[in-house]
């Protein structure tokens, strides 16, 4: 589903990708570990553009988003994000954080339809009968797709067992609970992959466990996952495939079994070493 | 002071039964209507050119805009007020030729200068916002333009409340020289009081209340929008 080929990114002189390809399928749950400043979230942000790659190409769907000429944001809306340091929207309710993406979104579209549909019925004044073109179907009104979006919202908050949370500021929030209306968040635009940068490097450690859980369940319903993060275990439970990336290079990436049990480089020995005692 | 009841009595006097009053409200109108409008189109204008000098400046057109954005804060930064409203009444309006009656000019300069003002403390306000909230924005698939719109600008604003009173105060205060292109506003109602009577003292101590009551009322305001912007940061 994401190609990524050759990827480089460099900050000003500094080199911090020299050059990644990877390829990750649907369903693949992907966790990247390395030590700090390998550039494994720097990986990360680029592949949804966060940090425009300075060369290579990520293919999504068939389409290189690394190019600058397409339009990131449609293609973003596929590709959620979590973040570590949560980073709700600290002006929104938590239900409003939740909706404020795809109410835009489908209303966006339904104006441009609308628009076009403007632009048709204009044409079809000078057309012959047999030439008129159909309108475009208009599915939803503004209200429905609200409606909706306020249903999808609350039955997501409700799995994560939120749902008397709607109405509060995120500030009132914990930072466990903050993380899981932030996956929430991004699960409302029903992306096909979701990247998590270190979500539970700023929690307590009494709350990391929720957040993992809510990832396990969410592996568990075949949601494409690319995960940083420093949690050994959970990366040996939950991922098919295990990348450590050292320097802005791929050293290794094996299944868990086989990179925490037989790891070849010596690189990820010793940091493996170290991390796992 | 024994005279002092006098030029009471006849302030009183010019005030109420010469029709006095009439002036003052028309001054106090077109000072508030300076002030509101400019703040407007300032806050306007601040915000626009806040949001251009924070876009990342990878590209020409940003880097283009962002040059003409600070040469426009410096030449208004740069000029008294009452020289602005001097060139454009007396010098830009004649040179092409436009109409427009003090007040309207007046408006016009209030706006272009605090808009000046407003985007310094606007952009302090933008970069005040934690760099995460315009990441999320755009992470679920929003545009820079309406992450900047609904989520950093109102959050800006919240922030940058107290410095954006105290350039509305600054701009109410600074109406008084809006005579100088022929805007009645409060000092020339009360000037026109002071020399029809001969007298200065009462009006003008007058026309100190006013200031200081209407400044009073705006501080108020304000502190009543930021009681209720800051339900978001309240735990309860």
């Amino acid at each position: 589903m994401i190609d990524v080929i050759n990827l480089e990114k460099q900050f000003g002189d500094t080199k911090i990708l020299k050059g990644v390809s990877v390829k990750i399928e649907k369903g693949d749950i992907m966790v990247i570990i390395g030590p700090s400043g390998s550039g494994k979230s720097t990986f990360l942000r680029c592949l949804n553009c966060m940090e425009d790659p300075t060369r290579g190409h990520i293919i999504f769907k068939g389409v290189d988003i690394a190019d600058m000429s397409v339009d990131i944001n449609v293609h973003r809306r596929h590709m959620g994000m979590v973040f570590q340091h949560f980073n709700l929207f600290n002006n929104k309710t938590v239900i409003q954080n939740i909706m404020l993406a795809p109410v835009y979104v489908q209303c966006q579209d339904l104006r441009r339809t609308k628009r076009k549909n403007l632009w048709i019925r204009c044409t079809n004044l000078f057309k012959k009968q047999a030439d008129k073109r159909e309108l475009i179907p208009v599915t939803a009104t503004k209200a429905q797709i609200k409606e909706n979006a306020q249903e999808n919202a609350l039955s997501l908050l409700k799995q994560i067992g939120l749902q008397d949370k709607a109405d509060v500021y995120p500030s009132t929030l914990s930072g466990g609970q903050k993380q899981r209306v932030a996956i929430v968040r991004s699960l409302a635009m029903n992306p096909d992959v979701i990247l998590f940068d270190e979500p539970t490097s700023a929690l307590d450690p009494e709350m990391v466990g929720e957040v993992l859980d809510l990832m396990r369940k969410l592996a568990k319903e075949g949601m494409t996952m690319i995960i940083v993060t420093h949690e050994m275990g959970f990366a040996k439970e939950v991922a098919n495939k295990v990348l450590f990336i050292d320097d802005g290079q791929i050293l290794e990436s094996a299944p868990p079994e086989e990179f925490f049990g037989h790891p070849k480089n010596p690189r990820l020995k010793e940091f493996l070493s170290k991390v796992l005692v | 002071m024994g005279n002092f009841g006098q030029k009471v009595d006849k302030f009183i006097e010019i005030f109420i039964a010469q029709n006095g009053y009439v002036r003052v409200l028309e001054g106090l109108k077109n000072t508030l209507l300076i002030a509101v409008m400019g703040l407007l189109i300032g806050i306007l204008i601040g915000t626009l050119i806040a949001t251009v000098r924070v876009i990342p400046k990878y590209r020409r057109l940003p880097r283009i805009l962002n040059g003409f954005c600070s040469f426009y804060v410096g030449l208004f930064r740069g000029t008294p007020m009452v020289v602005q409203l001097l060139v454009f009444y007396y010098v830009l309006l004649p040179l092409f030729d436009i109409r427009m009656t003090g007040v309207q000019v007046s408006i016009m300069v209030f706006g272009l200068n605090s808009g000046a003002y407003i985007s310094e403390i606007m952009r302090s306000g933008i970069q005040s916002v934690d760099s995460g909230q315009m990441e999320a924005g755009r992470a679920v698939g929003l545009s820079f333009a309406t992450t900047m719109l609904k989520i950093v600008i109102p959050q800006a604003v919240k922030n940058i409340l107290p410095t954006l009173g105290n350039e509305f105060i600054s701009l109410i205060k600074e109406t008084s020289v809006v005579s100088f292109v022929g805007a009645a506003d409060l000092y020339v109602a009360f000037s026109y009081i002071g020399s029809n009577s001969y007298e200065f003292m009462v009006p003008y101590l007058v026309m100190a209340l006013i200031y200081i009551v209407l400044v009073l009322i705006i501080s108020t305001g304000i502190k009543i929008m930021e009681r209720s912007l800051g339900k978001s940061d309240r735990r309860n």
